[in-house]
């Protein structure tokens, strides 16, 4: 599934971040350098990015701008990472949240 | 740790905080703008529609040139900008921890001590609740925007939006730009809250809107995230009449109800507030010259009361104008001449159905502020 946006009346979609890959829960993605690391998992159908602390209830991408910590994920080691404002980089390793710390079987 | 003493300290490197920076460092103040996002801009790179208004405020421009231009003016003027950069407190004494460049394994913690700060914080969108509204797949309507307009990404593929004001229909228009299939958009009001011109363009395209009409729930599929939504008609007290439901198929949910002032930091300012509720909630008294009760603390744009674009601009200028003059880089008299022709040209942009009860509440407040603020707070 890919939901790049290839066509557009007004805006020029080009990518203009080099086509690196980061990986997800274990599975490698394709994503461009610089973009949200959120930009590139939704690119990719991943709409989950944590699950909550007590009743581990599944979020994702609501307030996209860095307010309201929904899409927090670990990346590369870091807990609460926002990812619709952090930035790709090449090899990123990157795992779905559950509380506080990365999905035990997304690890796995 | 290092203390590092500046002129001017913006924080928010929207629209409002932009003009700020700009106008103070044209009067050769030393600024630097911290905002925690990616780019500069705020949400003027996501308004990719063409603007209403006068010349003087960029009427048919889109917001993204608007953006292109400022940041070109904000450069030229020497203004420097720290990205990704989260303010993350004010102390007494003046002093502000900004933890810059978060994205780095190696982010440090600043310690700026500015001599006047202007908060240009912007706002956040609101929710609504109905049952599952927090699964993935359902999202305030400027982040669906985002994901479109800025990262290029589609949220998903089938929307229902709520809300019928100038941001639901604008950002319904745009993700049918992108590419998404708007299957309708939800009105609880008995009619649609934005202009006719930016309807039209919705229902020209088919998209049918449900007036009286509320979500009631997010369905859920096996992984939690949204796969439909159930709607509702409402009665003339906004209550769901039971028997009229009825489930329509999409993966995305996007609610535009208005926004709020991002008041954190003006709160941890100390800085004197009121509710006001056609502002968006909770807002910082402050007087002409933009200035809080807080000596040295200037705001400007949605961070005193949710506008749009062009006032937050034209705010900034003041806020920027109004920290150089306590600096003493410009005479009272100029920096009020300057104000005063500022201030007549928002009046113009705040005409109107919609301008006039702003522009009325506007200076309600500022005499409020004048009322209840006798003496100012210390900061720096």
């Amino acid at each position: 599934m890919d939901n790049r946006i290839c066509e557009h009346v007004v805006l020029n979609v080009a990518p203009t971040g080099r086509s690196v890959t980061i990986t997800v829960d274990g599975r490698q993605i394709e994503a461009y350098e610089g973009e949200p690391i959120l930009a590139a998992l939704l690119a990719s159908g991943i709409r989950i990015n944590r699950y909550t602390v007590k009743r581990h209830e599944p979020r994702g991408l609501f307030c996209g701008i860095g307010q309201c910590s929904d899409c927090s994920m670990v990346v590369d080691g870091k807990a609460n990472v926002r990812t619709c404002i952090t930035p790709v980089k090449e090899g990123m390793v990157i795992f779905t949240q559950d509380g506080l710390s990365e999905k035990k079987e997304a690890a796995s | 740790m290092s203390v590092k003493m500046i002129d001017v300290l913006v924080i928010g490197a929207g629209p409002a905080g932009l003009a700020a920076a700009i106008e103070a460092a044209k009067l050769s103040a030393s600024v630097i703008i911290a905002d925690l996002n990616m780019k500069p801009g705020g949400q003027l790179f996501k308004q990719i529609h063409k603007f209403f208004g006068s010349s003087a405020h960029h009427s048919g421009s889109r917001g993204i040139d608007i953006g292109r231009m400022l940041l070109n003016e904000a450069e030229e003027a020497g203004v420097e900008i720290w990205l990704k950069s989260t303010v993350t407190g004010i102390f007494p004494g003046g002093k502000v921890s900004i933890e810059r460049e978060y994205d780095d394994r190696d982010a440090e913690l600043v310690t700026l001590h500015p001599k006047e700060v202007v908060i240009a914080t912007g706002a956040s969108e609101n929710a609504i609740r109905f049952k599952n509204w927090t699964a993935p797949g359902v999202m305030g309507a400027g982040a669906a925007q985002t994901m479109v307009n800025v990262n290029h990404v589609r949220p998903g593929n089938k929307v229902v939006m709520l809300g019928s004001g100038n941001v639901g229909l604008i950002v319904s228009y745009q993700l049918m730009q992108a590419g998404c299939d708007v299957k309708a958009l939800v009105e609880a009001a008995p009619k649609i809250g934005g202009y006719a011109v930016h309807a039209a363009k919705i229902r020209r395209a088919g998209v049918p809107i449900l007036l009286r009409h509320t979500i009631i729930e997010a369905k859920t599929g096996q992984d939690g995230s949204v796969c439909g939504c159930v709607t509702a008609e409402v009665n003339e007290h906004f209550a769901p009449i039971p028997g009229t439901e009825e489930t329509i198929d999409c993966d995305v949910i996007t609610i535009a109800a208005g926004l709020k002032p991002t008041m954190d930091l003006i709160k941890l300012a100390g800085c004197e507030l009121t509710y006001d509720a056609l502002f968006g909630g909770y807002v910082p008294l402050h007087s002409e010259k933009m200035e809080t009760s807080v000596r040295g603390i200037f705001v400007a744009g949605d961070s005193t009361g949710v506008e749009e674009a062009n006032t937050a601009l034209d705010e900034g200028r003041i806020a920027g104008i109004s920290a150089a003059e306590g600096l003493g880089l410009i005479s009272e008299t100029e920096a009020a001449d300057r104000r005063t022709e500022i201030w007549r040209r928002l009046d113009s942009l705040r005409m109107g159905p919609f301008g006039e009860r702003r522009r009325t509440e506007k200076n309600h407040l500022i005499e409020l502020y004048h009322e209840s603020v006798k003496e100012q707070k210390a900061f720096a």
